[in-house]
């Protein structure tokens, strides 16, 4: 798949999803240029690739050569100035408005007039994060998935003025990175979220209603559809903080009841019962032991 | 634990040829009814009805919210014209015999089954909470945010499903998700159970037949 980029900027790098996009980018051979604001959490980040290569070494799926080439496409900065020659810069800062919005105002002032800026946003308008800069026509949404350096598929969006030409030539670098894209709109939760939300909402109301306990309706849904995992346990290893959040962002856009967060989710996230991180969501752990909720 | 099973035409659960129909035995303490009339019997450890999208409260009468007895309802889990899944989803009541439940669980269990216990609800367990968002995304396939093929690829390569909502919904039936979503419809009164525009075009083109 050819591209024309050559240089990619990642902000937020120190992050979760940002390191994990780093390493998509410097895998597949593009210049790779890391920044966050402090020096600490991008040398954690660096820490944690060079182990993520090391085990892509030992398990056969990446040469030495190939490893030891990554790395060194990789830099690290805290000085917004390293982006200036990026041809795309992608950002999976804290999900925020006015602090997505302040980077790529800032962004603008110092990167090359014809850099492509992405973001990564799970729950903000493609079009309401670019509207805080002077490029809106070369901004897309481009939203990974976690863990970004394993999983495949990213969800693009152009916002209300993003250009085809600008949509086209970032849909062309993420199949350039091996990766999978789909096309979907600026609208809340794009495809995954919005199919995922209501659905995991709807599962912590049928507890609530006591259609089943929390075990049955995992079982059913796994057993039944072939499914991975079940809502309730998935609900608990994302955390069910992280699903309030989800909810507050997008029922107040779509007003789609489903989206709202069920009466029982704000009583487990009030009493602590977040999850796995907690030890206690919908079902209770010990030593990483999961036990019938 | 021997089994009777009394049935008549086809069953959604066990279609001819099933190892489960051949297992029963003529005489037990637990009857299944595969599309024969429930009769109560208090003298059996449990009494099954085979299901399709009505309560089992339709059989056995409801009282006050106290209803139960050695009666049970189940159906195994079906996507339209699919094959049937492994699992089992058992109904009870609120008051129904543990000793009832256990006896069911074990029969099927030993059968190869997988059994979730669900309440007396339309929909039980799978339908009430997977059909929903099939109507969601059959809504966002008219209203244009995704392609079919990209809106199931994204369920499989970001969620790891075995397959996505359109080709589910294709595969099973639309027709099928419509008289299942009505169903639900007539009972919840919620929009997201009604119909989405797809079903019920499959509907009516079916009916048309
Ligand atoms: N975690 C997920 O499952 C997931 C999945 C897909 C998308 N996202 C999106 O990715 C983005 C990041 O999420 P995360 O979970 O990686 O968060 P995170 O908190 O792990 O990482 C955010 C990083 O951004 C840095 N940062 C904050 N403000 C900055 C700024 N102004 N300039 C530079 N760096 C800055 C922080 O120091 C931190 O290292 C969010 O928009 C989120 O919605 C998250």
């Amino acid at each position: 798949m050819s591209t024309n980029i050559q240089k990619v900027g990642v902000c937020g790098a120190g992050g979760t999803m940002g390191a994990g996009i780093a390493i998509v980018a410097s895998r597949a051979g593009f210049e790779t240029a890391c920044f966050d604001t402090s020096m600490e959490v991008l040398d954690r980040a660096r820490s944690q690739t060079e182990g993520f290569f090391g085990k892509s070494v030992d398990r056969g799926k990446m040469a030495t050569t190939d490893r030891d080439a990554a790395l060194a496409r990789l830099s690290a900065s805290t000085d917004m100035g390293a982006l200036a020659d990026c041809d795309l810069v992608i950002e999976a800062v804290f999900e925020d408005l006015g602090v997505k919005r302040e980077l790529l105002g800032a962004l603008d002032g110092i990167c090359k007039p014809e850099a492509l800026f992405a973001s990564n946003t799970s729950t903000l308008s493609i079009t309401e994060i670019a509207a805080g800069c002077d490029r809106q026509d070369r901004v897309v949404g481009m939203h990974f998935c976690l863990p970004a350096q394993l999983m495949k598929l990213i969800e693009m969006s152009p916002g209300v003025n993003t250009s085809d030409e600008a949509f086209a030539d970032a849909w062309a670098w993420t199949e350039a990175a091996g990766q999978q894209p789909v096309a979907t709109q600026d609208k809340p939760g794009f495809i995954l979220n919005a199919l995922l939300v209501p659905f995991n909402n709807d599962a912590i109301r049928a507890v609530e209603a006591g259609v089943a306990s929390p075990t049955d309706i995992d079982k059913a849904i796994k057993v039944g559809l072939n499914y991975k995992m079940g809502p309730l346990e998935l609900l608990d290893l994302v955390g069910l903080d992280t699903q309030m959040l989800l909810c507050e962002a997008f029922y107040p856009v779509t007003l789609d009841p489903r989206a709202s967060a069920p009466p029982l989710l704000r009583r487990m996230v009030a009493a602590g019962h977040l999850g796995r991180k907690t030890g206690r969501g919908f079902y209770t752990y010990d030593d990483n032991a999961m036990f019938g909720g | 634990m021997d089994y009777v099973i009394k049935k008549q035409g086809e069953s959604r659960s066990f279609p001819e040829g099933e190892g489960f129909l051949e297992g029963a035995s003529s005489e037990g303490d637990i009857v299944l009814h595969l599309g024969t009339q429930f009769e109560p019997d208090a003298g059996k450890t449990a009494v099954l009805v085979e299901l399709e999208m009505e309560c089992l409260g339709v059989h056995t009468g409801e009282h006050a919210g106290i209803e139960g007895s050695n009666a049970l309802g189940f159906a195994r889990y079906r996507n339209g014209d699919d094959a049937p899944s492994n699992l089992i989803e058992l109904v009870r009541q609120p008051a129904t015999d543990d000793s009832a439940i256990a006896a069911a669980r074990a029969i099927f269990e030993a059968a190869g089954f997988e059994v979730a216990v669900s309440a007396d609800q339309v929909g039980r367990i799978i339908d009430r909470l997977v059909r929903p968002k099939y109507n969601a995304a059959l809504t966002f396939l008219d209203e244009g945010l995704a392609t079919a093929d990209d809106m199931d690829m994204t369920c499989r390569l970001g969620l790891g499903y075995a397959d996505g909502p359109i080709e589910r919904l294709e595969q099973g039936g639309l027709a099928h998700h419509f008289d299942v979503t009505k169903a639900l419809f007539e009972v919840y009164g919620t929009p997201a159970y009604a119909p989405g525009r797809r079903a019920t075009v499959a509907k009516q083109r079916r009916s048309a037949e």
